[in-house]
């Protein structure tokens, strides 16, 4: 076991999964929430734009969407977000998680707004409310609350598919592993045990923090 | 219920709104799909003899068909071994039998927590060690190995779940006619639970689908695997990419559809379990969000 932290940078690949995580879920929650807006919105052609994006992004698999940002935007289209090879990477690959959750960010706050009872949109609307003003007042902070568990889903899923950026060389938890595959491959039930529990470490806690969540943070009805 | 509860009917000068708002926002994608075209232009992307390959066999019986044969391939060998270990699972998490109940809890709990990616990894690098399959099998069953342990246990949740939404009675009834326990649950609840849940397995087929793009990191040949190989020969890599989310999204498009319409097809005959808010159109956001689609939310 200590030959393998002697050799590998395994904190660094497991810090690495955790700044991936942590940027993309921002990312993913601001875009999916604007594209959710524009789904629920009263023009159609935004409400068909924002069913597009899901439908392409969820259809996608996420290894073609990194994979893409990195050759198809810097490679093919010259866009470069750092001078430094790797920090290019890495934010590519924020780039691509973000872009492939927000569409389940999206979903998930739709079946959020699904729990509100009807009544609450027409309350907002007999008292005048406009559309963005019921959206701001009654209908999302109520969606926020009745999708935390989807939400905490989709940030489950987000953690473990931090491992698919490995595709374009990011240094993370599913690169140390094809690392240690290569150059020391009797230390693989190892690696594979230690990166196992650390996933069951970070990903446990959400699901129970979220589940602890959204019961205290129900709306009363 | 459509999203137009959210708001009034648009009187004259709201429609004048919308029209712009949309006009706004089309010009807005339009700008960008223009910026894009620019750039692709200026790299040469929309050169003949990029996209010419495409107009010819080669390309597709030498790189792209073979490509997508293993991943409808490692798919479906997946789905497979996933539903019967997942209903074994299910048994036995719903086992009277505590131990048996404890196992197959873990066993579900540790499987979900894990990425696929590192199942196959790990998986690939035990088969290569232990000179398990032949060289050429290796890949896929690798990716096979990881997607079965994943959906497995997501597949064992979902019918779980469908046996515990199903009304007591049900279970019940069983018992009061003689039924132990055992044979309620597998002649009375399971068949309805995987009727009603049959929404969320095809859902499922989407999430295997798009997962075994992850094999791409084992050598696997599959869609991107070939794809990539492909466009090493003929330089194009990008349009490779575009044709081959096409292929993905019109596949994975296609299955989703079904599985709405399965779903419509068991609410008419109220075999649904889903919640009552989804069902009943009762929610804000439009009925065509069940909760059994969400279950694409596990997308790995």
């Amino acid at each position: 076991m200590s030959t393998l932290f002697d050799q590998f940078d395994v904190w660094g690949a497991f810090w690495m999964t955790i700044k991936l995580t942590v940027l993309a879920a921002v990312f993913s929650l601001v875009i999916g929430t604007v594209v959710a807006i524009m789904r629920l919105s009263p023009v159609p052609v935004l409400r068909f734009l924002g069913t597009s994006y899901v439908n392409v992004f969820r259809n996608t698999p996420l290894t073609l969407i990194v994979f893409f940002s990195l050759i198809g935007l810097w490679q093919t289209l010259g866009i470069e977000l750092s001078a430094q090879l790797s920090v290019n990477a890495f934010r590519f690959a924020v780039i691509g998680l973000s872009v492939y959750h927000a569409a389940f960010v999206c979903e998930a706050l739709r079946s959020g707004v699904n729990t509100i009872p009807l009544g609450q949109a027409e309350a907002a609307r007999s008292i005048g409310l406009t559309f963005g003003q019921s959206l701001r007042e009654i209908i999302l902070p109520q969606a926020f609350r009745g999708a935390i568990t989807p939400l905490g889903n989709t940030l489950i899923a987000l953690a473990k598919n931090t491992t698919v950026v490995v595709t374009i060389g990011v240094a993370e938890t599913a690169y140390l592993m094809s690392k240690v595959n290569e150059d020391a491959a009797d230390q693989l039930t190892n690696v594979f045990i230690l990166s196992a529990v650390f996933f069951v470490v970070l990903t446990i806690p959400i699901g129970l923090l979220t589940g602890r969540l959204s019961k205290k943070l129900a709306v009363k009805r | 219920m459509s999203a137009g509860v959210l708001f009034d009917a648009p009187g004259p000068k709201a429609k004048v709104r919308h029209r712009l708002l949309g006009g706004l926002g089309l010009l807005l994608i339009a700008a960008i799909v223009a910026l894009i075209g620019w750039k692709f232009q200026q790299q040469g992307q929309f050169a003949s003899a990029k996209w010419k390959p495409f107009t010819q066999s080669e390309i597709w019986n030498s790189y792209l068909l073979p490509g997508l044969q293993g991943t409808l391939k490692a798919a479906a060998i997946s789905i497979v071994f996933a539903g019967v270990l997942g209903g074994l699972l299910a048994l036995a998490r719903m086992s009277s039998v505590r131990p048996l109940r404890w196992v197959a809890s873990v066993i579900v709990e540790f499987f979900r927590a894990v990425p696929v990616l590192l199942m196959m990894i790990f998986s690939f690098g035990m088969y290569v060690q232990y000179n398990v399959f032949p060289d050429a099998q290796r890949p896929l069953a690798a990716v096979v190995t990881g997607l079965t342990l994943y959906n497995a246990s997501v597949i064992c949740e979902v019918i779980r779940s469908g046996v515990d939404q199903l009304p007591s009675g049900q279970r019940e009834a069983g018992l009061s006619v003689g039924l132990s326990e055992s044979q309620a649950l597998r002649t009375i609840l399971l068949p309805q639970a995987i009727t009603a849940m049959l929404p969320s397995l095809v859902s499922q087929l989407v999430v295997v689908l798009k997962d075994t793009a992850l094999g791409y990191n084992v050598l696997f040949n599959e869609l991107l695997y070939a794809g990539n190989n492909a466009s090493s020969n003929y330089s194009n890599l990008v349009p490779v990419i575009l044709v081959i989310a096409v292929i993905y999204i019109v596949i994975n498009y296609a299955l989703t559809k079904l599985a709405v319409w399965i779903e419509r097809r068991l609410a008419r005959r109220g075999r649904t379990v889903a919640g009552p808010d989804a069902m009943a159109g009762g929610g804000l956001g439009g009925s065509a969000t069940g909760p059994d689609l969400s279950k694409n939310t596990q997308a790995a």
